[in-house]
């Protein structure tokens, strides 16, 4: 069960601790006014704090503190009602004042725990040792100019939660279930969107290995891993490497390197890029950072219920199975989408549509759950067609294929269509008797004792009767129709 | 029209019996005469002080007189103050142009100040003699008798202290970090008020060390100084470390007198080599207060000698990090490299003087990784200490009544061999910074050599008032008439 690579010298295990850079949804930055909006002209929202002219003051942005509470609260961490933002030291063109002001020493937000779904069904608790805020810096664009770097600092000063794990991670995919976990946690609170195309959630990942039973091992740090995917193949291939070392007997450097997707490697970064004597000291521009123990608990009564607590709530009030519940919990959007189809219906069947035929649709089209052209209303309607025997469990999938294409109602695609049901027993009768009329063979078969053919009959009157017969109601004629 | 205070010029002006633009007129004229003689001004405005004049005179007119409408000010050039170009006294902020008013000078404003110019400094108000301006020293408008060799105004508002002791200015902004408000006054014959920290927003004020910076007013008379910081002072959202309290009537607090106030006399600051007559102005500053109600107590400070060293570690430290801005990649003085270090090393190598380099690598030092807790974070645990035995002290007394700095105004280039020898200037005035208490210097004699001295009265957190109170019932004993070599009037 547990994770291992298998070396030249036996296995292995690994051994990650992950450091998450989350953007923190805000109207504002850190400790400035200016516009935190995404895709903006570079250099359209930079105040003069941003840009670090003189004199100008840092002044703590009050949504961005709640929204660091609010996530520890959601990791049911222990929120530090004093913390203290330091000034961590170097000199970049895109740092415009030539420090970050993070928090060093002491962390808004202590530690906490996050509960992790692992392929076998199984959970594990992954330790979370802080949540710290802290500011972005801007972007150099070294590819405008030969000679040139550009700078853009729309996102200098950008509010930054770093959220940092205990080692308590030992596999690629618990790597990946990890920042799956936190991710959702941060959207179901909307403090992160969470979307790492945007760079809004950065990895850097500590990895080391040991032999079982050992203490740690030197590890390496790789930086701004920008995917899940890339965090679990940047596991692997810096677990690989050091095996590699150890076996081969060199000893592993401490150093930060970066994971090269393309060739699914890491390389360690210029020695000059990490060199940094940061001269951490407290910011004297800013205060202690004092909370309220009241506003604390007010933030914390308005969380919304998070994936945990949803998925328990599913398996207990859906009877939804456990895998299910946490594919449905893993979106807040996929959640309310599921809740919504099945209020007072069958919710296991609207579970098996949503992550059945909904979620293949939405795959194959490239469309979030907001953007799907089934609403859940119309999902809704879908199942109540098949539960009053208005069309078939059958019929109901091609209905739904074409409110996949449409985005027209069940009902008004049935009724145009004429895919309602057949239930006059007559309409059966006659269909049945047409068919065991034209088959006086398989009649003979049939009586003969060969009852599969009883499936050739409900088959030939089906498709007769264009699919819209009711199969309970032709099984029934076909059965009394075939009787000696 | 030089012999007002401000206080009396305002009266005049109110009275109509002067002008604004008169006034304005007078000080322009003054300034074009003596400036070249004392550089206590970098940049003069005539054309835009004569339209705030010409305004002011338009409101006296409507009768919507603000505290200082039509009063001519000196502005330290750490100030910035939008669209007039502000260099902390450094070639690396040459040009700079600021598109925002700090809000210190706009308080001014809002209050009907004139401004005639930026006075000359220290660079980044480094400094205690005005020696480390990129604009050339400053000369003290006094001079030794029998002696007209040029001395050093102090330092690092030198330019704001001669500007308004030669009557080129009715009063003038300043910063105080470690005594840079206070030890010029006392060089110069004014009254110099470094308030509580965050009483004044340092918003829009180039920084040195945050946490010691805080800006108060250089004036003639201690009336004048409390009609200026009222003006100055006050809550602002932009600057965290503000204070969130009103501003008290500190005019009023001038007149309340010092009967049944409790004054301690801190032992420790006494210095070697302190000059025999600065022991002999304290010991009459104490009969003073006496005599005028108070109840004088020997308290002890047992942390002051420590507070200099301490200082020299947390000022650095915090102005390393502070200037690390000036990068040559955004405004200010840019000089090119072949890569971006080389850009930093050029930029900051032509851009800064020797002090100010001094300090960077001193602070850059005192932070370093291995050197931190020996330095930094022992200087902060003291820094607390030198706060607890103000704390202490101020159980037992109201104020306590200290020289301003150990000599009078010394000769330009003298103590520039060893920067320790500087720096001692400020062994009285740099606890208060440590502590961030208020502390005053109100002119009290003259020394052997007929140079100004001063008296400091430090005070409770926030009791400004009191400090006040105390500096005008010294200032009623001393009166102190003598008047510097130079000036405007003569």
């Amino acid at each position: 069960m547990t994770y291992a690579i298998e070396g030249s010298t036996g296995p292995w295990e690994v051994v990650v601790g992950l450091e998450v850079h989350a953007q923190v949804i805000s109207k504002s930055k850190l400790f400035s006014g200016a516009a935190t909006a995404f895709g903006a002209e570079p250099n359209a929202q930079v105040s003069f704090v941003d840009a670090a002219f003189p004199g100008m003051l840092p002044v703590p942005n009050a949504e961005c503190v709640a929204q660091a509470v609010r996530t520890g609260l959601g990791l049911n961490a222990k929120i530090n009602l004093v913390s203290r933002f330091d000034r961590k030291n170097y000199f970049y063109a895109d740092l415009p004042s030539g420090y970050q002001i993070s928090q060093y020493e002491k962390p808004i937000v202590g530690s906490g725990a996050i509960e992790i779904e692992l392929a076998d069904g199984s959970t594990k608790s992954i330790g979370v040792t802080r949540l710290h805020l802290e500011q972005d810096a801007g972007k150099s664009l070294h590819d405008q100019d030969p000679t040139k770097s550009y700078i853009d600092l729309n996102r200098a000063g950008v509010a930054l939660m770093e959220i940092v794990s205990e080692p308590d991670i030992h596999s690629p995919d618990e790597a990946g279930a990890y920042v799956r976990k936190l991710r959702s946690i941060m959207r179901y609170l909307g403090t992160c969107d969470g979307n790492m195309e945007e760079g809004s959630l950065r990895a850097d990942v500590n990895v080391s290995v040991r032999k079982p039973g050992e203490a740690f091992r030197t590890r390496c740090e790789i930086k701004n891993v920008n995917s899940v995917r890339f965090v679990m193949q940047a596991v692997e291939a810096e677990a690989t490497r050091q095996i590699e070392v150890w076996e081969s007997g060199g000893t592993v450097r401490q150093e930060t390197r970066l994971f090269d997707s393309a060739r699914g490697t890491t390389r360690p970064m210029r020695s000059k890029e990490d060199a940094h004597d940061y001269r951490y000291f407290p910011d004297p521009d800013l205060p202690p950072l004092v909370l309220d123990k009241a506003w604390v608990n007010e933030l914390g009564k308005k969380l919304p219920e998070l994936p945990d607590a949803k998925r328990a709530r599913f398996m207990a009030e859906h009877g939804l199975s456990a895998y299910d519940a946490a594919v449905l919990v893993a979106e807040r959007a996929n959640a309310d989408f599921f809740e919504a189809t099945a209020h007072r219906r069958d919710a296991k069947q609207a579970a098996n549509w949503i992550t059945g035929d909904l979620f293949a649709t939405l795959n194959r089209t490239g469309r979030t759950i907001e953007q799907s052209p089934v609403s859940a209303e119309n999902l809704g309607k879908l199942l109540d067609l098949i539960a009053d025997d208005t069309i078939s469990g059958k019929i109901a999938k091609d209905v739904f294929a074409v409110m996949a294409e449409t985005g027209e109602a069940p009902d008004a695609i049935v009724e145009a269509r004429g895919w309602r049901q057949v239930k006059d027993s007559g309409a059966i009768d006659a269909a049945v008797a047409a068919i065991v009329a034209a088959n006086p063979d398989k009649v003979a078969e049939y009586r003969g004792g060969k009852e599969k053919m009883f499936g050739f009959f409900v088959g030939q009157v089906m498709k007769a009767m264009a699919g819209k017969g009711n199969p309970a109601l032709v099984n029934e004629a076909v059965r009394r129709h075939l009787s000696p | 029209m030089f012999a007002l205070s401000l206080a009396e010029a305002r009266a005049a002006l109110r009275a109509r019996t002067i002008s604004a633009v008169e006034l304005t007129d007078a000080y322009l004229g003054a300034i074009e005469a003596l400036n070249p003689q004392l550089n206590a001004y970098v940049l003069v405005m005539p054309e835009a002080a004569r339209a705030q004049a010409a305004a002011a005179d338009a409101a006296l007119a409507r009768g919507e007189a603000g505290a200082l409408t039509g009063i001519p000010l000196a502005i330290k050039d750490l100030f910035c103050t939008k669209g007039v170009r502000t260099t902390a006294a450094s070639r690396i902020l040459e040009p700079f142009i600021p598109p925002y008013e700090s809000t210190v000078t706009a308080n001014l404003l809002r209050d009907g100040a004139v401004f005639l110019g930026k006075a000359n400094m220290d660079e980044f108000a480094m400094g205690s003699s005005n020696m480390t301006s990129a604009f050339g020293p400053v000369t003290n408008p006094w001079t030794r008798r029998g002696d007209n060799r040029p001395l050093v105004p102090g330092g690092s508002s030198g330019g704001s202290a001669a500007a308004v002791a030669a009557r080129l200015a009715l009063g003038a902004t300043a910063t105080d970090t470690g005594g840079s408000i206070r030890q010029p006054a006392g060089f110069c014959g004014l009254v110099g008020i470094k308030p509580t920290y965050g009483r004044c927003s340092r918003w829009g004020v180039v920084a040195f060390a945050s946490s010691l910076d805080q800006a108060g007013p250089l004036a003639r008379t201690v009336e004048d100084a409390a009609i200026l910081l009222g003006s100055m002072a006050g809550y602002d959202p932009k600057d965290a470390t503000s204070a969130d309290l009103p501003v008290p009537d500190f005019s009023a607090a001038c007149a309340r007198g010092v009967k049944g106030l409790r004054i301690g006399i801190p032992r420790e600051y006494v210095s070697d080599g302190m000059a025999p007559e600065i022991g002999a102005l304290w010991e009459q500053g104490r009969a003073w207060l006496q005599d005028a109600g108070a109840t004088i107590v020997d308290v002890s400070l047992p942390h002051t000698k420590y507070a200099l060293a301490t200082y020299y570690i947390v000022a650095p430290a915090e102005a390393s990090s502070n200037l690390a801005r000036y990068d040559g990649v955004r405004f200010g003085l840019r000089r090119e490299g072949a890569d971006l270090t080389e850009l930093y090393e050029n930029t900051r190598a032509e851009g800064f003087g020797a002090e100010v380099k001094r300090r960077v690598l001193i602070g850059t030092y005192v932070l370093s990784a291995g050197y931190y807790d020996a330095y930094y974070l022992r200087a902060q645990k003291v820094r607390a200490l030198i706060l607890r035995d103000f704390t202490e002290v101020f159980r037992d007394v109201d104020a306590l009544l200290t020289p301003t700095a150990p000599s009078a105004a010394f000769g330009q280039g003298e103590k520039m061999d060893d920067p320790v020898t500087m720096y001692l200037n400020d062994v009285f005035t740099v606890p208060a910074n440590m502590a961030g208490i208020p502390g005053i210097s109100v002119p009290a004699g003259l020394d052997a050599q007929g140079l100004p001295l001063g008296l400091q009265v430090l005070g409770k957190p926030f009791d400004e008032e009191t400090v006040f109170a105390v500096a005008a019932a010294l200032e009623r004993a001393a009166v102190f008439w003598a008047l510097p070599t130079i000036r405007a009037g003569r």
